[in-house]
């Protein structure tokens, strides 16, 4: 069974069974956007509601794998009640180690200013970068968290 | 007479990879093929003893050359039993095919209000160049409803048929592995002015296909789910059509004379095939053919009858309910493809951790999303069966899944 600890983490597999924040608010005032992985059919669907550019709640919902949907969880969990441009820098570090190649996978994660810094449990989603295939899963529910912020551009 | 799965494994080089001391354990023939070694032979020797364009070299080397190809035209003439060679158009894969007869005789043919009529089963290339005629030239595209089983539904038959110029089928699904009645369905068609196309990307890899048994007009399939190499397809047309059929692709080889005016175009099967063709893949799939034909496509044909019967077997004995496997459950419609929705784990994870175990199987929608949505799924895991595998292959896709279960629900 080579490889899969190195993706199914712990608290992946505890952020699929029991996810965190699932479900939907009330739009006005929040704003929702959907997410699709045309690869394997995930869609996810992530509402928002910001107040003095603060996310004060935020719900996720869809189906995918249990990629997808634990990413999407533990985004809700670190981001909620962060301004709008700290879940920014957020993402931003997220996506970043997310691009790291896995042969740099051991250089990274102690030293500070690294992508991984900073994300606490979401470094358990590393080794999504091992098996290429996956990563759009794992991004997927982030991305759909910017076009929430898009959405939000754009009222 | 039968022929030997455990002597057939070894022609397959690549069947013999381990990943971690576990044997590889192929069961996505659906999606492409594996290659036997004669046909590797085949191509290595064509670039390294006879390489040279075709058609127009006044050397002997070009000759032969052509000679190999026009001879790998034959073979694959034979091998679908039709008897004109002019007849089969050589295209880089079935979708190209698909595309030919769409842009070349469906621009020609058909207008504002007819209808192509296909099926809820099929994969995209059957769908997505009709959506472009409707987009195009406001055709209709209409569809032949399933029952719960995946069978076509065809109690309306004369209902579907009004106005249909075109009926476009698959030969097998590559979803549920449904084998259609197409000889049925081609009679229909010409009984009201229409004609008929068959996808048969996963039937002539699987079954003899005999065109006056089928009695379709046009019939696209591709090289490599047929133990050949990928970037050759074919598209067989009757003579009358193709002659009467503008071109697809312009350019050299397809055309008599060319002006500063205009162009006159080369007789079949040469008019379809534009600049210099893959000719070391047409080859290819010459060897391709002639290794079927030493096994027997009567003896593919039952050898993945009896395997499918004892892999629906196995996994309803092992899983029960936990495990549906979508499509018709007798083997004399359906065909060694297998798409399954294991317990609620997502098809993704499932196909992680076979993989994990060495089997290798496909999870997503196989470019079936119509299909998908009838389902009421985003995916599946998809096992296809073929030539190569055995009962040791199935046995490893239960022991995978039964791991998999335990992984995700402990």
């Amino acid at each position: 069974m080579s490889g899969l600890e190195d993706l199914y983490r712990e608290i992946i597999l505890d952020h699929y069974r029991n996810p965190r924040n699932q479900g939907e608010l009330e739009t006005p005032p929040a704003v929702m956007a959907e997410g699709f992985n045309p690869l394997c059919g995930d869609e996810v669907t992530v509402h928002i509601h910001v107040e003095d550019g603060v996310i004060v709640d935020m719900k996720f919902g869809g189906h995918g794998c249990s990629i997808s949907l634990a990413s999407a969880s533990m985004m809700t969990t670190v981001t909620t009640g962060k301004s709008l441009s700290e879940a920014k820098d957020i993402i931003y570090s997220f996506k970043q180690m997310m691009s790291i190649h896995e042969g740099r996978l051991e250089e990274g994660s102690e030293e500070t200013g690294s992508p991984m810094a900073g994300l606490g449990d979401l470094q358990a989603l590393q080794g999504v970068v091992k098996f290429p295939v996956r990563i759009k899963c794992a991004t997927l529910g982030w991305n759909t968290l910017e076009q929430c912020f898009e959405e939000l551009d754009s009222q | 007479m039968s022929f030997d799965v455990s002597v057939v494994k070894k022609d397959f080089p690549l069947l013999s990879r381990e990943e971690n001391g576990e044997p590889l354990i192929y069961l996505d023939s659906a999606a492409t093929s594996q290659k036997p070694q004669k046909v590797l032979d085949v191509i290595d020797s064509y670039y390294r003893e006879i390489n040279a364009n075709v058609h127009r070299g006044a050397y002997r080397l070009a000759e032969q050359a052509t000679t190999a190809m026009e001879e790998a035209r034959e073979k694959v003439s034979s091998f679908i039993k039709s008897d004109r060679s002019e007849e089969i158009i050589f295209t880089k894969n079935a979708t190209e095919s698909m595309n030919l007869v769409a842009r070349s005789w469906g621009e020609s043919n058909l207008n504002e209000g007819d209808v192509v009529l296909v099926s809820s089963l099929e994969h995209h290339a059957n769908i997505v160049p009709w959506h472009q005629l409707a987009e195009s030239r406001g055709i209709e595209v209409r569809w032949i409803p399933l029952t719960e089983s995946g069978l076509f539904d065809l109690t309306d038959l004369d209902r579907l048929l009004d106005g249909v110029k075109l009926v476009a089928v698959s030969g097998a699904s590559n979803v549920l592995g449904t084998v259609p009645p197409v000889r049925m369905l081609a009679d229909a068609a010409h009984n009201v002015g229409a004609l008929c196309l068959v996808d048969a990307s996963q039937y002539v890899p699987h079954r003899p296909t005999d065109l006056a048994e089928l009695g379709c007009d046009f019939l696209a399939f591709t090289g490599h789910k047929m133990c050949g190499p990928t970037g050759i397809g074919v598209l067989w047309g009757r003579s009358e059509l193709l002659e009467s059929m503008p071109a697809f692709l312009g350019g050299g080889e397809m055309i008599l004379d060319v002006t500063k005016e205009g162009f006159t175009t080369n007789t079949i099967p040469w008019k379809f095939e534009a600049g210099t063709p893959p000719i070391a893949e047409i080859v290819g799939l010459g060897a391709a053919v002639d290794y079927l034909e030493s096994l027997g496509m009567e003896n593919v044909l039952d050898h993945e009858k009896t395997l499918t019967s004892y892999a629906l077997q196995t996994l309803s004995d092992r899983f029960g309910n936990d495990l549906v496997i979508h499509g018709p459950t007798d083997v004399s419609v359906r065909g060694g493809v297998l798409s399954m929705c294991y317990q609620d784990v997502h098809p993704h994870d499932v196909s992680q951790v076979l993989d994990s175990h060495g089997v290798c199987v496909r999870a997503g929608h196989h470019c079936a999303k119509p299909l998908m949505k009838l389902l009421d799924v985003n995916a599946t895991v998809r096992a296809s069966l073929y030539l190569y595998n055995d009962e040791s292959d199935v046995d490893a896709l239960a022991d995978a899944l039964e791991a998999t279960g335990q992984f995700f629900s402990p």
